[in-house]
């Protein structure tokens, strides 16, 4: 038995929810399905949309030839990106043009990023101006991002107050320290102490961040102290560790935390926190498992009911059936031919889910929306054409962060997103491409993994709705 | 002259370290340099098989029987370096019976024990080997971890008074009245542990001898002092695969060939390996076709190995020698013998030997008989223990047992941690608490992490080589920050960063030759956490921009209101607070 919508979308990340609303939104009926948990938990629950402008070409050549095994050997030399950007949209117009950004325009993020502000409510801030914020990353820099969740926010900075960087000794993500250290090399205009500090060492030495989210959650007793007074007397002896370029000693007015200040109360736990310090309390982006990013996660899903669109997960696409009575077929009017249905493996059993549009946002190389073996790179559930060097020695360059060809790997659409084939031509009709599947971007070094899929999503999911009224 | 010691050791490898050990135990004053970490050349690029012999059983007997000799004593004075695997020649139905047989007979006029197996017991013992593999001769191979092996030597060493300077580079042996003198070397930052940004320094250190131990490299240590060595250095490649097919070593049987070996390692298997002669150890080309065909060719062998993921490849460099005059053409089929080159005899120019061929099993011998050598050079008069003293960490394998239990046999992770320190357990792990885990791919914790920085200074690549940390599935893509980190109390900022930039970029070497399936992945969520989590490619701290904090959103309310933001004065949204205290920020 088919199971039908107008709208079917592929993936359940930021640029497959966003998607999916932006087409219900349009009054499409609308059914989201996931293969797995999206890979907001790796991500660190910033939005960033465009920080850098990266440089695409080295500043000398590139040596020929296969590596060597000369380890210094004429190393890669590349430019500084220019940035970090104030103003991400201003720079669009200076990104490659093949980049996603380029073929929806900067219109196209500015409604996602508002689309995104809608759904997030005051979760979210950021959205009163069209600047960036620097906000502290926990590699001890700072970076350019367009949105930050509220617990965030007192990091931002471009703010002077005086600020505590708090590290645990029993985590080892970051040394405090060194942490603080980094920042004023960066250049902030606050001063800035690191303090390492004795907390919830009661639990073993390897508790998950979860864990101790949850025992500020509870207001677990740690040792006969509840959790959050014992955070708060952990940090007090640190308060006035800021010295000022004068030498004197102030008493600071922020402190930071890694991200783990509860899970489902953080609001409360930052506020108890602030409260017993005497100073506001922001939390500092982590890497996997990010409780931002999953918080993230239950507000885009709570988002998506509140949008009426159907939800499954745990259901891969397995295959696909092309509308045998075509609607365009290759070669008449330039449209592609038409899908007609995926197949999605559904509990072991191949389940046909027709659509008159369909939105693939499958993720990338993390998510899994791309994949490869030693032949190539392929784009699995409509097998897409994805545009590579045909050697993969030619998919990467010798410096890790220098124009990693990798990086840009994807489908290529037109500016409707429509995909296109080798020869350039509109692949499939009625299918859309967001997010991390659409190559020529390199987020990472752009900063604009999640203003990719807001636009893309965004545009992706709106030429759906328009392809089902057609 | 009074700063004058009794002997220089160049090269940090397995033999310069087993000569280095073995001068200073029989009491000699004995300097050791090496221009990168301990290992940096041909040693730690090898895929760690501790020979049974039986690779030479047909080949090469005296080197076969040099092997199951040495096999045994690392077994004994180096118990905490070495995995007990055991080893298989395998017979696929196209490999030649004759041959089977000779490598049977060869194995057992060695000395090698060797019993003969069906292709059923086989897999019952190696479940992943193919179906057509027809019988298989059992040999004592084994696993050996060159790191901790030449770790260990230096540390005996120094314990005996001898002086170990890694990242010390020679750049010119010193050759008076016809004789070597003595070395100068460059310190890349002063003498002793290397540290990020410290100057560099250079020193002349002079000797009554000097040992060239520096393998592939010998050539041209030979250059500086006007002699010639030729070394024929032979490149082959390693791919590292993510998890353990196999727990035995696996050889092909057959007489030679590209790809015919599977070891088990650690956490990963080793497939090696090929065999081409290059001109310059340091520069040759790492090629494509070479991880290819050790996937192909091994998966005859171990058809689970055709999808595996592959984290890394790595080449190593064999310092191959042999007599002028022998005129073999095919690397393959040059001796894997050493030799001593009494620069005195040879060219007339006394006060050096150098040491070439050889292999990692045997470096205890040949560094015994290089240290004899030297003795009666120096006419100097001591005996050898070097095969029965055990090495520091194994010294007493009861111990081990003892810490397993008392550091948690329960949890894999202290049980990995006492597998690598050997007896030096408590020492390492009683000093250090909280002790969280640091790389958790190989289940290395801070103390040891923190253990390998006192002996290597800022160096990352060297504390990785002690204790792993960093080389598993992630390839340091969620740990070169962790081990960084455990710089801090030591070292300022601009150390830390620098040393994680060098292991970063270290462990991407290697994955650039991975860079498919799963590891592609993983290599693309590294990327984004270290670019786009923690930016660490745009950090303003390093590149040349200079930031205008003020053109920034400095948030809204409170207190952040001097800096600007000009254009958002009227903004609505101006009003909410940017700390929390309530409202719906709390999903």
């Amino acid at each position: 038995m088919a199971i039908d919508s107008e709208v079917l979308v592929v993936g359940g990340g930021i640029a497959g929810i966003t998607a999916a609303i932006a087409a219900a939104r349009e009054g499409a009926d609308t059914r989201l399905v996931s293969h797995k948990a999206s890979t907001l938990r790796q991500a660190s629950g910033l939005i960033d949309a465009l920080g850098y402008l990266p440089a695409t070409e080295p500043a000398k050549p590139l040596r020929e030839g296969p590596p060597t095994a000369g380890r210094n050997l004429d190393p890669d030399e590349w430019p500084d990106p220019e940035g970090p950007l104030a103003d991400p949209f201003e720079a669009i117009d200076r990104l490659p043009e093949d980049h996603p950004y380029r073929l929806v325009g900067a219109d196209a993020l500015r409604e996602g990023l508002d689309l995104f502000d809608d759904l997030v409510g005051d979760a979210y801030l950021g959205g009163h101006t069209d600047r960036n914020a620097l906000v502290p990353t926990f590699g001890g820099s700072v970076k350019p991002t367009a949105r930050y969740p509220a617990s965030a926010a007192a990091g931002i900075a471009s703010d002077d107050r005086p600020a505590l960087i708090v590290g645990f000794r029993s985590l080892t993500e970051y040394d405090a320290r060194t942490f603080a250290d980094r920042l004023a090399a960066a250049g902030v205009p606050f001063d800035v102490a690191g303090a390492e500090v004795e907390f919830a060492e009661a639990f073993r030495a390897d508790a998950k961040i979860t864990r101790l989210a949850k025992a500020l959650d509870r207001d677990e007793p740690i040792d006969g102290t509840p959790a959050r007074e014992a955070l708060a007397k952990a940090v007090g002896p640190h308060l006035h560790d800021v010295v000022d370029g004068e030498g004197g000693v102030d008493r600071v007015e922020r402190v930071g935390f890694p991200a783990f200040l509860g899970d489902d109360h953080p609001a409360e736990v930052r506020a108890e926190l602030a409260d017993r310090l005497g100073a506001d309390v922001f939390e500092i982006p982590m890497g996997p498992p990010s409780l931002p990013g999953l918080r993230l996660e239950d507000l885009l899903y709570d988002a998506l009911d509140d949008a009426g669109v159907r939800f499954e997960t745990g259901t891969p696409a397995v295959g696909y059936e092309v509308d045998a009575d075509g609607g365009g077929g290759s070669g008449g009017d330039g449209d592609g031919d038409r899908i007609d249905h995926l197949v999605m493996d559904r509990k072991g059993s191949e389940v046909p889910y027709g659509a008159e549009a369909v939105v693939l946002a499958t993720g990338g190389l993390v998510g899994k929306g791309l994949d490869s073996d030693r032949d190539g790179v392929r784009e699995p559930v409509l097998d897409l054409h994805v545009p590579q060097p045909a050697d993969r020695y030619e998919w990467f360059v010798d410096d890790a962060f220098g124009e990693q060809p990798y990086a840009r790997f994807g489908v290529r659409p037109d500016e409707r997103l429509r995909p296109l084939d080798e020869s350039g031509e509109v692949a499939y009709g009625n299918v859309r491409v967001a997010g991390a599947v659409v190559g020529g971007a390199d987020v990472a070094r752009e900063k604009s993994a999640s203003g990719v899929s807001l636009a893309t999503g965004l545009v992706a999911g709106r030429e759906a709705a328009r392809e089902v009224r057609q | 002259m009074d700063d004058q010691v009794d002997v220089v050791v160049v090269g940090g490898g397995s033999t310069g370290c087993g000569v280095i050990r073995d001068l200073a135990r029989r009491g000699l004053d004995a300097v050791l340099v090496e221009k990168g970490n301990l290992t940096h050349g041909t040693t730690g690029r090898m895929h760690g098989l501790l020979h049974s012999g039986g690779r030479y059983a047909v080949s090469d007997q005296k080197s076969a029987r040099e092997c199951i000799e040495e096999n045994r004593v690392l077994r004994d004075i180096a118990s905490h370096c070495v995995e007990e695997t055991g080893g298989m020649f395998v017979k696929r139905p196209e490999d030649d019976e004759e041959y089977f047989q000779e490598k049977l007979e060869g194995c057992r006029a060695c000395d090698i024990p060797a019993e003969v197996i069906d292709g059923e017991e086989a897999r019952r013992r190696e479940p992943y080997l193919a179906r057509d593999v027809e019988k298989a001769i059992v040999v004592p191979d084994g696993a050996v971890d060159p790191f901790r092996l030449c770790v260990a030597n230096a540390a005996d060493a120094r314990e005996h008074g001898a002086r170990v300077e890694t990242h010390a580079e020679v750049t010119d042996v010193l050759v008076e009245d016809g004789a070597v003198v003595g070395v100068e070397i460059e310190h890349d930052s002063g003498p002793g542990k290397r540290v990020h940004r410290e100057p560099g320094t250079t020193e002349e250190i002079r000797a009554r001898y000097v040992v060239n131990a520096t393998g592939a490299w010998a050539g041209q240590l030979g250059e500086m002092a006007g002699v010639d060595v030729e070394v024929r250095p032979s490149k082959g490649v390693m791919t590292v695969m993510n998890t353990r097919q196999v727990d035995t070593v696996i050889n092909r049987c057959r007489p030679k060939g590209d790809a015919d070996i599977v070891v088990p390692h650690e956490t990963a298997c080793i497939l090696g390996t090929t065999d081409e002669e290059v001109d310059d150890p340091e520069d040759y080309p790492e090629e494509e076709w070479e991880v290819d065909l050790m996937i192909e060719t091994l998966s005859e062998l171990v058809p689970a190995l055709k999808d595996a993921r592959t984290l890394r490849s790595f080449w190593g460099v064999r310092p191959l020698y042999e007599p002028p005059g022998t005129g073999t053409d095919d690397p393959t089929d040059i001796t894997r013998d050493y030799f001593l080159l009494d620069h005195a005899e040879r060219d007339d120019l006394p006060g050096m030997t150098s040491i070439v061929g050889g292999k990692l099993t045997t470096y205890r011998m040949m560094a015994e008989s290089i240290t004899d050598h030297v003795c009666e050079k120096l006419e100097y008069d001591a005996d050898c223990d070097t095969a029965d003293a055990p090495l520091p960490g194994s010294e007493d394998f009861s111990v081990l047992r003892d810490y397993m239990e008392e550091f948690g046999i329960r949890s894999p992770i202290g049980r990995r941690s006492a597998q690598r320190l050997g007896s030096r357990t408590d020492d390492v792990l009683s000093g250090t608490d909280p002790n969280p885990v640091v790389c958790e791919c190989e289940g290395v914790t801070r103390a040891e992490v923190r253990d390998g920085i006192e002996q290597a200074g800022s160096d990352l690549n060297a504390v990785r080589l002690r204790t792993r940390a960093s080389m598993g599935n992630c390839q340091g893509g969620f740990c070169t920050h962790r081990i960084a980190s455990e710089l801090a109390g030591e070292y300022p900022e601009p150390v830390a960063r620098e040393a994680e930039d060098e292991l970063y970029q270290e462990r991407w070497k290697g994955q650039r030759h991975a860079l498919w399936g799963r590891q592609l992945s993983q290599a693309m969520l590294n990327h984004l956490l270290h670019a786009t989590t923690m930016n660490r490619d745009g950090d303003p701290a390093t590149t040349d921009a200079d930031v205008d904090f003020g053109a920034f959103d400095a948030g809204v309310e409170p207190g952040g209101g001097s800096a600007g933001d000009g254009s958002t004065s009227d903004d609505p949204a101006a009003g909410v607070a940017a700390t929390d205290g309530g409202g719906h920020g709390d999903r």
